[in-house]
């Protein structure tokens, strides 16, 4: 059983708001992001989390953003996870908030 | 006779100023580094296509990342040095560096290593510092500087160090919304240490007119509650003021720190000692005045000792000048540099007791507080291990898992320490630090198995 997520990010965009779209899918919902976002800014700006379980403490949106606290893998579609603040998102990522089915 | 094969770990201020030393002296060192593109964390750059200026980026310090990055981007571009971005050193052996990156796997042998890996935030836990829509202070300026967002709408920002104050300046200018900033450090404490800051006059006038700016946001000497948090994350921040009034302050973002960390994993592995320094309250590997661990590995920068990025290029400087005089090769004058370092020094001295780590509150948290972030330990559990295993650290991870979470004990190994010496009645140096383990990053096991040839 997954827990809907609410729809609403939590980054507020500021500046640099001038850049090419980027088409993503979250949990196989379409969404955009900008070219030069790191996957964390592109997923949090529609989403309030990276990742999401039933467990409380395995709710996480990042942490240091330098690559140090390693809170911020997200899952992708074909089972591989990524670390959020340190890759850009790519045209045409498919990003689960959960890991994917086939998962043991 | 080949050229000796020369690594530096770290493309910040001090990995920079570490090769042009090099290069200046004929070599050509390998540059490993975890970033896209060079400058480190304070002078990060954002990715290509975005359009802000440094001046926008960087404020008064814009001239120093200007620079830096135009000598390393010259470097790369005229082929004297090799720079492996987005790469990172998970540990040695006999063979040398094992890297990590875009091209898999790799072992790079290497006769002289320079470490140059920075620091980060130094984290105490506060009550609810787990939820998401917590994050450091440096990942709030990140976030601000190389992506141009705000992390959430209505921010509180707390801890204590220069950070909060700049970090709560630039989120104002750039329209954020900072509903106020938590310093625990005592004003009584802030003065008395404006003499040794005013070793940097122009900087400290700096620092106090950034403060200026943050106007009635701005609390000394608070103690922090907890951070109220719901499902989406933090809702406020319940504080008291020096004159102990009970406050709360509405949010729906945290961003917290005390000052930094000297980022030492890659060091134990390469053998450092280290010593629990008081001031700094946390372990510094054990140098020589130059940053020379022993002929043929060399620190340098805020991984060594915390001056910042004025200190960590000259800390480069040293450390290739101490490695290219035990190759015997001409090394350049260092008197100035030398004399720069003790200035410098004094100034961070001051930073560090102007805004010191909050030794009290960590000691007072309740049992029910997390204090490892990945795996969820608690206070109270850590107390209990404390209690049939004893007061070791290395111990206390064991039985309590404290420091085998993903961060490998980056953002917990200091409170936990202070915790541990508590229930003990021992102090933190008598605790002891945690062993490094590699590799010093997770690594997806397909990368190990993308292995590439040896370099």
């Amino acid at each position: 059983m997954i827990t809907p997520l609410p729809t609403k990010g939590r980054i507020h965009r500021l500046a640099e708001t001038g850049r090419a779209s980027v088409a993503f899918t979250l949990d196989g919902v379409a969404q955009v992001g900008m070219a030069g976002d790191t996957v964390l800014t592109a997923v949090l700006t529609v989403a309030p989390v990276l990742r999401w379980s039933e467990f409380g403490a395995e709710v996480r949106a990042g942490f240091c953003l330098m690559g140090a606290c390693q809170d911020c893998w997200i899952w992708q579609e074909d089972g591989a996870r990524l670390r959020g603040c340190s890759t850009p998102i790519a045209e045409g990522m498919r990003l689960l908030t959960h890991p994917p089915e086939s998962w043991p | 006779m080949t050229d000796p094969r020369i690594l530096i770990v770290g493309a910040g201020p001090a990995g920079i100023r570490a090769a042009e030393t090099l290069v200046a002296a004929g070599l050509r060192p390998v540059v490993v580094d975890e970033g896209a593109r060079a400058g480190g964390q304070i002078y990060r750059r954002p990715p290509e296509g975005f359009t802000r200026p440094p001046e926008v980026l960087y404020g008064p310090e814009a001239p120093k990342a200007r620079a830096l990055h135009g000598v390393f981007d010259r470097l790369v571009a005229e082929g004297r040095v090799e720079h492996l971005p987005q790469s990172a050193v998970l540990g040695f052996s006999t063979a040398g560096a094992h890297v990590t990156g875009p091209q898999g796997s790799r072992v790079i042998a290497h006769d002289q290593l320079i470490l140059a890996t920075g620091a980060t935030d130094r984290l105490a836990p506060v009550p609810g510092w787990q939820a998401p829509g917590v994050y450091s202070l440096g990942a709030t300026q990140i976030a601000l500087k190389a992506q141009g967002v705000a992390l959430g709408q209505r921010v509180v920002l707390m801890g204590s160090g220069p950070l909060l104050t700049l970090v709560a300046y630039q989120m104002l200018g750039a329209g954020a919304v900072v509903e106020a900033v938590l310093d625990t450090a005592p004003l009584s404490a802030q003065i008395a240490a404006l003499p040794a800051m005013f070793a940097r006059p122009a900087l400290a006038l700096r620092g106090l007119s950034m403060r200026a700016r943050l106007g009635r946001r701005y609390h000394a000497g608070v103690t922090l509650h907890e951070i109220e948090t719901d499902v989406r994350g933090p809702v406020a921040v319940r504080w008291s003021s020096a004159s102990g009034r009970g406050k709360r302050s509405l949010c729906d973002t945290v961003g917290m720190g005390w000052h930094l960390r000297a980022e030492t994993q890659l060091a134990g592995l390469a053998g450092a000692e280290f010593d629990h320094s008081e001031i700094w309250a946390q372990w510094l590997p054990r140098t020589d005045r130059l940053g020379r661990l022993r002929p043929g590995v060399y620190l340098a920068g805020d991984g060594l000792r915390i001056l910042g990025a004025d200190g960590a290029e000259v800390a480069g400087r040293l450390a290739a000048a101490a490695c290219l005089a035990d190759m015997g090769r001409p090394a350049p004058e260092i008197a100035a540099d030398l004399a720069r370092l003790a200035r410098l020094e004094r100034f961070a001295q001051g930073l560090a007791r102007a805004f010191p780590w909050p030794a009290a509150m960590v000691r007072s948290l309740p049992d029910t507080a997390v204090v490892c972030r990945c795996e969820g330990v608690t206070a109270g559990t850590l107390r209990a291990t404390v209690d049939h295993g004893g007061a070791d650290a290395n111990r206390v991870k064991s039985l309590g898992r404290i420091g085998m979470g993903r961060c490998q004990g980056r953002f917990c190994q200091l409170a936990a320490a202070e915790l541990i010496a508590a229930h003990a009645g021992t102090d933190p140096a008598q605790v002891g630090r945690l062993r490094d383990q590699a590799p010093v990053r997770p690594v997806l096991a397909g990368a190990l198995a993308r292995s590439g040839g040896s370099g």
